[in-house]
């Protein structure tokens, strides 16, 4: 492959007797978005969970940027670029917008073992808030506490929160899960954007909006990939049809 | 609302402590003197509890430590200097709380208020069988540590009010020193971490680190609190660092709101008042005592302090609705 920024290599994990990513290896290509599908229990979060140093394979290794970083804990990953959002919301309910980005933004400074003078001063992490809240769509909401917001709003600070990490690669658990139509256009033009200058990997149970952005598609059934390909050769494929899409168009 | 109005209830308590002296007999300027050895105590817990999440169960112990190497150092010297005396009672403090806190911070809620315990119990246990340190009686003090120049006495803490002020002097700052490092970038993670840890690690901190630190400050600021308390009472035996200790001092935090800093010294007012007067009245008066702290946690769920933020709330509320119905009179009148 061409440039690959993260590279897994028969990576498996299994809670008790379940197996929930079994022997996976897929390779992702710099600067595309890399959309992962599946139905329920297909082991998709997971996978993230092992890339986001969450959860620990039990084996396999996972090569960043040509770095082993099967083992790292989160916090490390983290500072390697690699920054994620939660499927299920994962923020600071008491803090405003702007604090909840601001812990994120503030952890990209050498160290915040920092006791003698106002964080207000880090004019650098100020901006760095800002500017996640822009891209986001909160900058209105800068004073709102997280936990009266909606659950939509709730969903973009989760974004919100990884950018201000300023990551390479964005790992993706269902952004869009929870949201209004209205919110969910911006969230997609938003990674449009993204990925003009990042990597995205992306987990999305809306078919159109991943049909829209994903440059390369992967099906994952019962922990296993089914395929891996473009748009166009995972909708024309016969297994996936089987599997998946066809059992969507039926009910739909 | 603005900073100030916020801190002029404080501004306002602060004078009331400078001048307490000029009024109180020498009994009551030892009884506040007391009082604000334990506010430090407990404020230096509500970094603990309030800031950072940790619910730690053994936080006496670093006040006995503070205490004790201040007593078995000095026990049988002529002059207790206050400048070597008291960074050892902090450098004792801050170590102790270092092996604790290295041991029990991977662990948390009710694993880490068992740890905490569990080793605040073996300081006890080890100063309580140990007759070198005078076991179960504790040891005696006949000094007050001054501060010397040359041989000129700067400051000697033997005067009550001298030693009043200098406890003041040691809430003041801690005070201010907690307001500071709250506010600097530290402060910012570790608020974080009380709210979601897991979010703080995922974020890039790594932060067992972060509580650490936390615990140490706290527990060097709890020394320092036992160091006070030692060259006060001029005793120091080891139910200084039992757990009723670490439990009364939760008590006092959670009576005067936890994650304010300023409730913990009104609680502490409110729990050493209460301890001294009640038995006056009462023999049952640890029953009283009990019965009092669960009604105030019960109607002022975020502690004492909350009472005035609360009157505050109501009057503007007051406030509105006359206007509203002063307005819509208007309206009556008009239409
Ligand atoms: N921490 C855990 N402990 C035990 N089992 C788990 C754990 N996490 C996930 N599982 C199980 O592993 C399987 C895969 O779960 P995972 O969350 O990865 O699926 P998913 O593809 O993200 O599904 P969804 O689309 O519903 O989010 C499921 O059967 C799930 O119950
Ligand atoms: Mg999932």
């Amino acid at each position: 492959m061409a440039d690959a920024i993260l590279q897994i290599d028969r990576v498996s994990k299994s809670f008790g007797g379940l197996i929930a990513t079994n022997n996976i290896t897929i390779e992702f290509e710099r600067g595309q978005i890399h959309a992962i599908i599946g139905p329920n229990g297909a082991g998709k979060t997971t996978l993230i969970n092992l890339l986001s140093g969450d959860l620990l394979p039990n084996d396999g290794t996972i090569l960043f940027n040509g770095r082993d970083i099967t083992h790292l804990p989160p916090h490390k990953i983290s500072q390697l670029g690699i920054g994620r959002s939660y499927q299920k919301t994962n923020i600071f309910a008491e803090f405003t917008c702007f604090e909840n980005c601001w812990v994120a933004a503030q952890s990209r400074i050498n160290t915040s073992m920092r006791f003698f003078r106002p964080a207000s001063n880090l004019k650098a992490v100020e901006k760095r808030t800002e500017k996640a809240l822009e891209l986001c769509g909160l900058s209105l909401r800068r004073d709102s506490r997280a936990s009266a917001m909606s659950y939509g709003e709730q969903r973009q600070l989760e974004i919100g929160m990884m950018l201000a990490t300023e990551p390479e690669l964005l790992l993706l658990d269902e952004p869009l899960a929870g949201m209004g139509s209205e919110e969910s256009l911006q969230v997609i033009e938003l990674l449009r954007r993204l990925a003009e200058d990042h990597t995205l990997i992306l987990i999305e149970h809306d078919m159109d909006a991943v049909f829209s952005i994903a440059d390369q598609l992967t099906v994952m059934v019962n922990g296993r990939i089914l395929e891996t390909g473009t748009v166009g050769q995972i909708r024309s494929s016969q297994a996936v049809q089987e599997a998946y899409l066809g059992v969507d168009e039926e009910t739909a | 609302m603005s900073t100030l109005t916020r801190s002029l209830p404080l501004l306002a308590a602060l004078l009331a402590l400078v001048l307490f002296p000029l009024f109180g007999s020498s009994f009551y300027v030892g009884l506040v003197t007391r009082i604000i050895i334990i506010a430090i105590f407990a404020m230096s817990l509500d970094l603990l509890i309030g800031y950072t999440g940790l619910v730690s169960f053994g936080h006496a112990a670093f006040f006995g430590i503070g205490g004790y190497a201040l007593a078995i150092a000095f026990q049988d010297a002529s002059v207790i200097h206050l400048w070597q005396a008291l960074p050892l009672s902090l450098f004792a403090a801050a170590l102790a709380a270092l092996v604790v806190g290295w041991v029990s911070i991977r662990t948390s809620g009710i694993y880490f208020i068992m740890i905490t315990l569990a080793l605040s119990q073996m300081f006890f246990y080890y100063f309580f069988e140990s007759p070198r340190y005078g076991g179960d009686d504790g040891i005696f003090l006949f000094l007050k540590p001054v501060l010397m120049v040359g041989s000129e006495d700067i400051l000697n803490l033997d005067h009550e009010n001298n030693f009043y002020y200098f406890a003041l002097s040691c809430l003041v700052l801690g005070y201010l020193f907690l307001v500071m490092i709250l506010q600097a970038p530290f402060g910012k993670v570790i608020k974080a971490i009380k709210v979601n840890e897991h979010r703080v690690r995922a974020l890039g901190y790594s932060t067992n680190g972060y509580k650490l630190v936390s615990f140490v400050i706290a527990g060097t600021l709890a020394g320092l609190a036992g160091f006070l308390e030692g060259a006060h009472t001029g005793y120091i035996n080891p139910a200084y660092m039992s757990w009723h200790e670490s439990g009364v001092c939760i008590a006092i935090v959670i009576l005067g709101g936890v994650g304010t800093l300023y409730g913990p010294i009104v609680g502490a007012f409110i729990i050493v008042l209460l301890q001294n007067f009640l038995p006056e009245f009462t023999e049952h008066w640890q029953l009283l005592l009990g019965g009092i702290v669960i009604a105030v946690v019960l109607f002022l769920p975020r502690g004492a302090t909350s009472l005035l933020p609360r009157i505050r709330s109501l009057i503007r509320m007051e406030k509105s609705i006359s206007l509203s119905q002063e307005e819509k009179a208007k309206g009556d009148a008009d239409g």
